[in-house]
This record gives C-alpha cells, sequence and structure tokens, in this order.
C-alpha cells in the first residue's frame, strides 16, 4: 500500500490584512523586518495570521499542516537574520526570483536560538499533533544564503549551521513530518567532496527527529553526482520539482532510484495558474508508471516550491487542488 | 511621420541591430544634437536625463488614497487633474535643475508592471504579492492572449511635452519585464509571452512617435535577475523597433545585476542608447565596458538613487569622467542610476541639480582641454 500524502513546503503568504497591518506597524525598509523581538502588538497580528492560515490547511484537508513561515521576512534565510550572532547586510536577490532578502553574516559562534521552535509550539497548540509538519531550510542552503565571518572555511560553516539547525530542532514539539528546503543543492549545487559534506550536514539534521524527514529540492534537477550522494544521507524522501524540470528529475529516479518514501513537486507555487485536482492524479500516476521499479510507502503530493509567491487566494485554492487530488489518501500500489 | 523612408526606419528583417550602433553613427549624433538647449554655454555636449520616476508631492498621494477610496466623491476627472498639475510641477522642476531631456516623473503611473497590464486585455489581478519585507505590488496574471487597446501612454506624453521647454524622454516598461513579472498562465513560456508584448509595446512607441516622441527608454529592470534571457530581450527589442524611425533615440534601462553576463551581447540589440547604473556600487563593474569596445552611447548613472546622501558636484564630476573611460563626450549621457522616487523630494531635486552643474562643469574642462577621454574616439 502506498500512502498518499496532501503536504506543502510551507513559507506561506501573509493573509491581506495581516500585510497591511503589518507593513503599517514595522514599516517598510530593511531595518524594519523581523528580528526575533518584536513587541507584542506585531507578534499578535503574526498569531492571528499564523491561525488563519491553519485553518486554511484544516479547512482544505491537508494531510500534514505546517505553521506558515510568516514571520519568515527573509525566507529561507529567516533563523540566521533573527540570530544574536548574525549581523544582517544589504538586500540581496532570494535565487531568480524578484524578491530579495538581507544577507546574513555570521559573526559568532551560531547557538541555540529557539525561533523556530516558539512558532511551531503556538501553532502545535492548534493544530491536532498528528498532522504537524516543520519546514527548515536545509544546512546547505542556509550556509549558500549567508556570508560566513566566524568559522573560516566551508567546511566548518556548514558543520556550523548543521549543528546550529540540530539544536533548533531538538526544541521541536512532536511533528510527523520535518520538510528540509534545499534549494541551493539545485541552483547552486556542491562540488566533489562538497556534495559529500552537504548530504552528511543533511543527515545531521535529520537525526535531530524521529518525525519522517523529507528534504525538498527545487527549481530544476539534482545533478546527478549530487542526487547520487542525497540518497546516501539518513532521510527519509527526497523532493523532487516535476514542474520545472521534469524529464531530468524522472532520469534521476529511474538512473539512481530513491528512498522509500517519495515527495513529488508537481503544484507550481509560482504560478497563479490553478491545477485541476484530475491533472495532479494524472502527474501521480505518470511518476508511478514511469519508475515501476519504486514501490513507495508513502508519497507526499505538495507544491514545488513555497508558496509566498502567490496572492492569497490563489494560495488557497491551490491547497484544496492538492487536497481533492490526494483524497482519498490510500490507494493502492499498482 | 513616415516608417517607410529610404533606410530611415528601423527593420527587423533588414538586420539593422547588428550593425553595432543601433542606428548609424550620424543618425546618432543628429538625434543627440536635438537634445542641446539653444542656449548651451559650452561647445562639447553632454546630455544630462533623468531614468523616470520621481518621489510625488505628498498631495498627490493623498489625491490617490481619496481616488481608490469607493465611498470618497473624488472621481477619474479630479484625478486626471492632479496628476496634470503634479506632472506640470515636476517637468518644471527638472528643468530648474537643469536636465536637458526631462520627463514626468510618471506622476499618473503607480507601478512599473501593473500600469501596463491594467491597460492590456489578457491580464487578470488577483492579489498582492511580495517583493521583500512589507514592500509588495500587485503582480498580475497572464489568463489569454495580450491585446492592445488604448495607448497607454500617449496622453501622458502630449500632456508632458506641451507643458515642458526641453525636449520630453518617455520610459515605457519592455515586454521582456512585463512578461518575466507576471504569472504566466496562457502562453507556452515566458519568451512567447514577452513576443507578444513586444508586439504591443511597438504599437504603443509607434503611436507615441506619432505624437512627435523622439527619445524612448526601454525599461528592462527584469533582465537584470535572469541574464541567460539576453537573447530573448534582443529578440524582443528586435520586435518592438520595428518600423521606429532611426532619428527617435532608443534606450535601453537595466539596474542592479552583473554585466559580465549581458556583455557585450547587448552591443547587438537595435538600441542607441544603453543605461546602467554603475554609481550604487561605485564603477565596480566600469571595466566590463571597456573589452571590447563599447560601440553604443552610454547612459552612466552618476548619483545613487538609493542614498540619500547627496553627492557633491566635484563627486559627481569625478563620476561622470568614468563614462569618458568607457565613450567619447558626445556619446555620453548622465542620469542618476535609477528612478529617483524612493528619496524625498528635497534630496532628488538636489541629487538632479548637482548633476546637471557637474555636467556642465566636465563639458567647460573638455573644451579647455583639460579632460584627457580615455576612450577610444567615434568611428565618424
Amino acid at each position: 500500500m502506498t500512502e498518499l500524502l496532501a503536504t506543502t513546503p510551507g513559507v506561506y503568504p501573509l493573509p491581506d490584512d495581516a500585510k497591511t497591518d503589518l507593513a503599517h506597524l514595522k514599516g517598510h525598509q530593511k531595518d524594519d523586518l523581523v528580528s526575533g523581538a518584536e513587541g507584542s502588538d506585531v507578534r499578535n497580528i503574526y498569531d492571528r495570521a499564523r491561525e488563519t492560515v491553519l485553518t486554511d490547511q484544516r479547512e482544505t484537508g491537508l494531510d500534514r499542516v505546517v505553521e506558515g513561515q510568516l514571520r519568515w521576512d527573509d525566507m529561507l534565510a529567516h533563523p540566521l537574520c533573527v540570530h544574536d550572532a548574525v549581523d544582517t547586510r544589504g538586500i540581496v536577490r532570494y535565487y531568480d526570483n524578484n524578491n530579495f532578502y538581507r544577507e546574513p553574516v555570521v559573526e559568532n559562534e551560531l547557538d541555540f536560538d529557539g525561533d523556530l521552535a516558539g512558532d511551531l509550539k503556538v501553532a502545535a497548540e492548534i493544530a491536532s499533533t498528528d498532522s504537524l509538519q516543520a519546514v527548515v531550510p536545509g544546512p546547505y542552503s542556509l550556509a549558500d544564503l549567508a556570508e560566513d565571518d566566524f568559522y573560516g572555511d566551508e567546511t566548518a560553516f556548514l558543520e556550523g549551521i548543521a549543528d546550529f539547525l540540530v539544536g533548533e530542532i531538538e526544541a521541536f514539539p512532536d511533528v510527523e513530518t520535518l520538510f528540509v528546503l534545499e534549494p541551493s543543492l539545485v541552483v547552486n549545487p556542491p562540488e566533489d567532496g562538497a556534495d559529500e559534506r552537504a548530504s552528511e550536514a543533511i543527515s545531521r539534521v535529520a537525526s535531530a527527529t524521529d518525525a519522517e524527514v523529507v528534504v525538498q529540492t527545487y527549481w530544476g534537477a539534482l545533478t546527478e553526482k549530487v542526487h547520487a550522494h542525497l540518497l546516501d544521507a539518513e532521510i527519509d524522501a527526497v523532493g523532487y520539482d516535476f514542474v520545472s524540470d521534469h524529464e531530468a528529475n524522472l532520469y534521476n529516479i529511474s538512473e539512481y532510484g530513491t528512498k522509500g518514501s517519495i515527495a513529488l513537486g508537481i503544484v507550481d507555487g509560482q504560478n497563479t495558474l490553478v491545477e485541476d485536482p484530475a491533472k495532479i492524479d494524472e502527474r501521480i500516476e505518470w511518476v508511478r508508471e514511469k519508475s515501476p521499479m519504486q514501490a513507495f510507502d508513502r508519497i507526499y503530493v505538495t507544491p514545488n516550491t513555497e508558496l509566498f509567491y502567490l496572492p492569497v487566494t490563489k494560495y488557497r485554492e491551490k491547497l484544496a487542488a492538492l487536497a481533492e487530488a490526494v483524497s482519498p489518501a490510500e490507494v493502492s500500489a499498482t | 511621420m513616415s516608417t517607410d523612408s529610404d533606410g530611415g526606419a528601423r527593420s527587423a528583417a533588414d538586420g539593422r541591430g547588428g550593425n553595432g550602433a543601433g542606428g548609424s553613427a550620424d543618425a546618432n549624433a543628429s538625434s543627440r544634437e536635438a537634445f542641446r538647449p539653444p542656449e548651451h554655454p559650452n561647445e562639447h555636449f553632454i546630455l544630462t536625463s533623468v531614468v523616470g520616476s520621481y518621489p510625488k508631492p505628498k498631495w498627490l498621494n493623498r489625491a490617490q488614497d481619496l481616488y481608490e477610496d469607493s465611498g470618497s466623491d473624488f472621481d477619474e476627472s479630479n484625478w486626471q487633474e492632479a496628476t496634470a498639475d503634479a506632472s506640470r510641477l515636476i517637468v518644471d522642476e527638472h528643468e530648474r535643475a537643469g536636465i536637458d531631456a526631462v520627463v514626468d516623473g510618471e506622476m499618473g503611473r503607480n507601478e512599473m508592471v501593473e500600469y501596463f497590464a491594467h491597460r492590456i486585455t489578457g491580464y487578470e489581478f488577483h492579489g498582492r504579492v511580495k517583493v521583500w519585507g512589507h514592500n509588495y505590488f500587485d503582480k498580475p496574471s497572464v489568463t489569454g492572449e495580450v491585446e492592445y487597446n488604448d495607448p497607454w501612454l500617449v496622453e501622458e506624453f502630449e500632456f508632458t511635452n506641451e507643458v515642458a521647454e526641453r525636449p520630453v524622454k518617455v520610459p515605457i516598461t519592455g515586454p521582456y519585464t512585463l512578461a518575466s513579472w507576471s504569472f504566466n498562465e496562457y502562453y507556452d513560456n515566458e519568451a512567447e509571452l514577452a513576443y507578444a508584448l513586444a508586439d504591443l509595446v511597438n504599437e504603443e512607441i509607434t503611436k507615441l512617435v506619432d505624437a512627435g516622441a523622439q527619445y524612448i527608454q526601454i525599461d528592462e529592470p527584469a533582465l537584470a535577475t535572469t541574464p541567460d534571457d539576453h537573447a530573448i530581450v534582443g529578440e524582443c527589442l528586435e520586435g518592438l523597433t520595428d518600423g521606429i524611425p532611426e532619428d527617435v533615440r532608443i534606450g535601453l534601462h537595466v539596474c542592479y545585476g552583473d554585466y559580465s553576463r549581458i556583455y557585450p551581447e547587448i552591443l547587438e540589440f537595435p538600441i542607441d542608447e544603453f543605461d546602467v547604473e554603475l554609481a550604487n556600487d561605485d564603477y565596480a563593474q566600469l571595466d566590463v565596458f571597456k573589452q571590447p569596445e563599447f560601440t553604443k552611447d552610454l547612459a552612466l548613472g552618476v548619483v545613487d538613487a538609493h542614498t540619500a546622501e547627496i553627492e557633491s558636484v566635484e563627486q559627481i564630476e569625478r563620476n561622470i569622467r568614468k563614462g569618458l573611460e568607457v565613450v567619447p563626450p558626445e556619446r555620453l549621457t548622465v542620469s542618476p542610476d535609477c528612478g529617483l522616487k524612493l528619496l524625498p523630494r528635497e534630496v532628488a531635486y538636489e541629487k538632479m541639480a548637482k548633476l546637471a552643474e557637474a555636467a556642465r562643469a566636465v563639458e567647460r574642462d573638455l573644451d579647455r582641454g583639460e579632460i584627457e577621454v580615455g576612450a577610444p574616439a567615434s568611428a565618424d
């Protein structure tokens, strides 16, 4: 039996009223972004917005719900940008998007912070714990988005970031699944040696939780070597972006196999065109037919990317399409 | 205006874009001379201009709030009157600052993609999306074939041209940026959407030229985000300049990118002038444009658009001289790095006034033979 689960990689758009209220309270400049020490008026707005997105997910019937990462002003760089050992500098481009984040410069040892666990605990009180999913940036992507002014070399920096993430994840409340977002593995792939170290760092991060760990890759396909190394990591599933490059991702799976479970990024997280649930089902079946050697324990059906790129109305429609496509939750393996 | 005279019109089919200098050098030189003010004090002439957007007067922002408030009786004609007043004010401000080719500061435009998308059939709006922090824009979706209806900028140009004593430049968002900064639900890929939009931009430019526009600036900031798409931008430019007379000056503005990834490819574009922001990082990328030889006119950013600190005239003179390392003075235009709309208005004005003063000072030094031009002389 293969279990189909509808979920998302998180990092949602703020509800429109929260967009307006927070812009008013916090301001528009780079010094106005979250610091981890927001006042109660700002916190209250985020708490209400978090409740809204949890309701969105529950009402549409997603199998895993996320807290929404609504405070992540700096997207995947957030955990560093709010850390005391990190200075934030100019605004820099977020991958190849028309989005920007504050460049984090690590100036001291990355000790425990607790920012991610704080938000997740609030969500755990609202959501039933048997469906809660945590989201973290992967160690390789987080290192790629940041500058190091403390650890001294790439290897030590990656290890420092992995250790930091381990500490953060260990403070999480119980979750069912942990999504580790690693777009940099595709966009800026590690070279020989670094690829192996990236997978080791991912293994360490994954070992910090008993939850099922999914490493989501996106904006293309992993190189064969990076993919092969990632399969050595002690994780439960790799996520593949079937929106941006289905052929190359299928090739990787056919040639190298994959983990016992898989995440299929088959809903476009960056386009307002809402997929027909039947179309989503077709895409799931296409992957299964094309990879007959694989009997998956679980298939996580998900958007390929974070969802903050979308207007709120469309993000909600995407969630609904996903949930409808995956319901009923279990289908027999072919 | 005729667009089919003997060799006087741009044509995508005749490969005109590949001659390395946009139009012929003669047409280019004469199109520049049209901007020299009658009272110009120096023999040399460095064209001064602005990129486009400018801080709106506070009262115009209040008027906009009223206009967008459905409960208010502030209607379309009130809004038109308010933007006309603001345009007149800003044109006058540019002229007082001593700018040679002026714009109206885009007083009637809200945002560089939204404004056009609202006027193009095929676009829909679904709500705001994040750019960074709490800065959002109403990113439109293309849900059908894009079609041209009413003119987008002709009224704005006609009004500005009427109130301006100096020649007017018209900034217009380019098709690649209009495509790239939209959700594409309809076309097979972004390039197909961009090519379709290029036809619409061509139609608009044709109307602007018919209305008397002599200087068009195509804004393509999205090229900086995806530099590997320079060939798509090039093909768009071929489409949108097709049939436009050679004596109409066509500029291309790009900003905040890694220019080594689009140079020298941009020299193949059918444009007269390449406008680039370089003051921002203190000309760290200037050398990119020296090899191979830069064959377009260079419109160089000589004041930073994103810092409220006002550069001194001497500093701006030094920045202008950086441009002379790339092109001779007769092919140098100077402007701020980018649109000035995020600055306080008094700061924006001071930057423009000092820019104009610095340009005249450099011209004077050139006349006296006190500046050695590092750039190769023009071929003609």
